[in-house]
């Protein structure tokens, strides 16, 4: 029975060791570890939004990239597309010009051509009026002496002349 | 480490023994009840070891409140007498020492010396003063105090000294248990609301009851007392969770012990007596629980230690010695379960009193 029956003075000094191990304890060990720790804890806790928060911008930043990528590629697209169709309307001008240039200069060289061809036609037309005027005067004067003769030169050179034309 | 303990363990109980088992041979045989008894209760001295047959003990302060105040000596005044035969007299008033309880001596002794008068169930008819000694256990509780300030200043520091907070030292130690404390008894049994207020009783409590758990573990000076293990401490610590969980209680827990919710009349008025002693019973329980436990701890190993005793043969020492370390052991678990039982259903049934019912 002495051992469930318990002691004043026990009780008594369990009491005050008690009351005042929590007052010290709260005072010098509980609170301070416990701060420390809370706030070790809300450090930790806002250091893993603050990465969250960062990878979430990393993510918009990474998607953003690639949006201007992709313009930037269709603009790219658009600029090659552009500057073939251009390359190839300057090369069709190019060549209507250079065709028309061609057939107006073959148009003058015809022209030309003509021309010289007329021309000389006329001065061959000359000339051969005078040289036939002089070989008319020489073969008048030869032939006046022999008149068959004559005839026959004037006949052959005429035939030559037009043969010649 | 382990080996000098466990040396240390043996040597200190055959220091103690081996005087004891001298005297039985001359006189009676070795009374293993007594001695377990004696070791498992509180004492006016502190006990380290016989040597050639007497006893070395440090003394310690005897603290009265007699009928003509407070009246203080050392406890050597008895010359170890715990029969009642040695009286000490100051300012007029005699005491003597009976079975660690200190009485009022009797002017003459009786036939068998003693100055007391014996009832039948042999217990002393003398009346007694209030004793408020620092006995072995009150000793033991004051040290474990300085080994708990010591260890949570120092961690305390450290945390203070630490960059960030971060724990150092026997911070690294002690942090895991705060934690543990905090995460898995006051925040599941009491909640995130409310469970701050109580930290500070909940770590304190739970430190305490561990520490003189396992001092009393220790087989030599300055530990080895059956702190935890003695009522009048659990009573108190008990007690401290039954005013604050009394004080705490809101509406529904006074509606759920007087008037239960939810059930018709005569199951209210058939519960509410019940209920009514739970609220007894709770704090009870937890100091028998501790209590029990920690007294049954002792009691093993001690036993286990006298059956070499109890057989006389010096052959069973090692299947003694190997079960008492066994059980030693496996009472290193059990004193740090206890201390948690006991905190955790503190913060049970505190938790309890403060629920916010959604009915």
């Amino acid at each position: 029975m002495d051992l469930v029956t318990p002691d004043v003075g026990l009780l008594f000094w369990t009491f005050v060791s008690f009351a005042i191990l929590y007052f010290l304890l709260k005072k010098f060990a509980w609170k301070p570890i416990l701060g420390s720790v809370n706030e070790r804890e809300q450090s930790i806790h806002e250091a893993l939004l603050a990465a969250e928060k960062a990878k979430n911008e990393m993510q918009n930043l990474k998607s953003d990239n690639e949006k201007i990528l992709k313009e930037a590629k269709v603009e790219r697209e658009n600029m090659l597309k552009d500057a073939r169709e251009i390359k190839a309307k300057l090369i069709s001008e190019a060549e209507n010009q250079a065709k028309i240039q061609a057939s107006k200069l073959i148009e003058s060289a015809q022209i030309a051509i003509q021309n010289e061809k007329n021309s000389a036609m006329n001065e061959l037309k000359q000339t051969v009026v005078e040289l036939s005027i002089g070989i008319a005067e020489k073969v008048i004067s030869n032939e006046l002496e022999d008149k068959n003769k004559q005839l026959k030169v004037v006949e052959t050179m005429l035939n030559e002349a037009s043969l010649n034309n | 480490m382990k080996n000098f303990v466990f040396l240390l363990f043996i040597f200190s109980f055959s220091a103690s023994f081996s005087s004891t088992v001298e005297s039985s041979e001359n006189s009676e045989e070795f009374n293993v009840t007594d001695m377990i008894m004696h070791h498992i209760k509180d004492s006016h001295e502190f006990h380290i070891l016989d040597w050639n047959g007497k006893g070395v003990s440090i003394p310690l302060p005897v603290i009265l409140w007699t009928e003509q105040g407070l009246v203080t000596f050392l406890s050597s005044e008895f010359h170890h007498d715990d029969d009642a035969k040695e009286v000490v007299t100051i300012k007029g008033q005699s005491f003597v020492k009976f079975h660690e309880e200190i009485y009022y001596a009797n002017s003459e002794p009786n036939s068998s010396g003693q100055y007391v008068l014996l009832g039948i169930d042999t217990h002393p008819t003398n009346s007694k003063p209030l004793d408020f000694s620092i006995t072995k256990l009150v000793f033991s509780m004051f040290l474990s105090i300085i080994l708990l300030l010591l260890i949570f200043g120092i961690s305390a520091r450290n945390y203070r000294k630490s960059e960030k907070g971060l724990p150092k030292g026997i911070a690294k130690f002690t942090e895991p248990l705060v934690l543990f404390i905090r995460d898995e008894v006051a925040i599941p049994n009491i909640g995130e609301k409310h469970y701050k207020k109580y930290m500070p009783y909940l770590l304190t409590l739970f430190f305490f009851i561990w520490i003189n758990n396992l001092m009393g573990l220790i087989p030599f000076f300055p530990f080895s007392a059956n702190l935890s293990g003695n009522i009048a401490f659990t009573a108190v610590l008990a007690a401290i969770t039954f005013a604050i969980t009394t004080l705490v209680g809101n509406k529904n827990y006074w509606k759920h012990i007087f008037w239960m919710p939810g059930v018709p009349v005569p199951m209210k008025l058939f519960l509410a007596p019940i209920e009514f002693m739970g609220i007894f019973i709770k704090p009870i329980s937890l100091m028998i629980r501790l209590f029990a436990n920690i007294s049954a701890g002792h009691i093993i190993v001690l036993s286990l230690i006298s059956l070499i005793f109890i057989a006389e043969t010096v052959w069973i020492a090692p299947a003694s010695l190997f079960f008492s370390v066994f059980i030693s052991v496996i009472e290193i678990l059990v004193v740090a379960i206890q201390a948690y039982i006991f905190t955790m259903l503190s913060a049970l049934y505190i938790g309890a009193a403060m629920e916010e019912h959604e009915h």
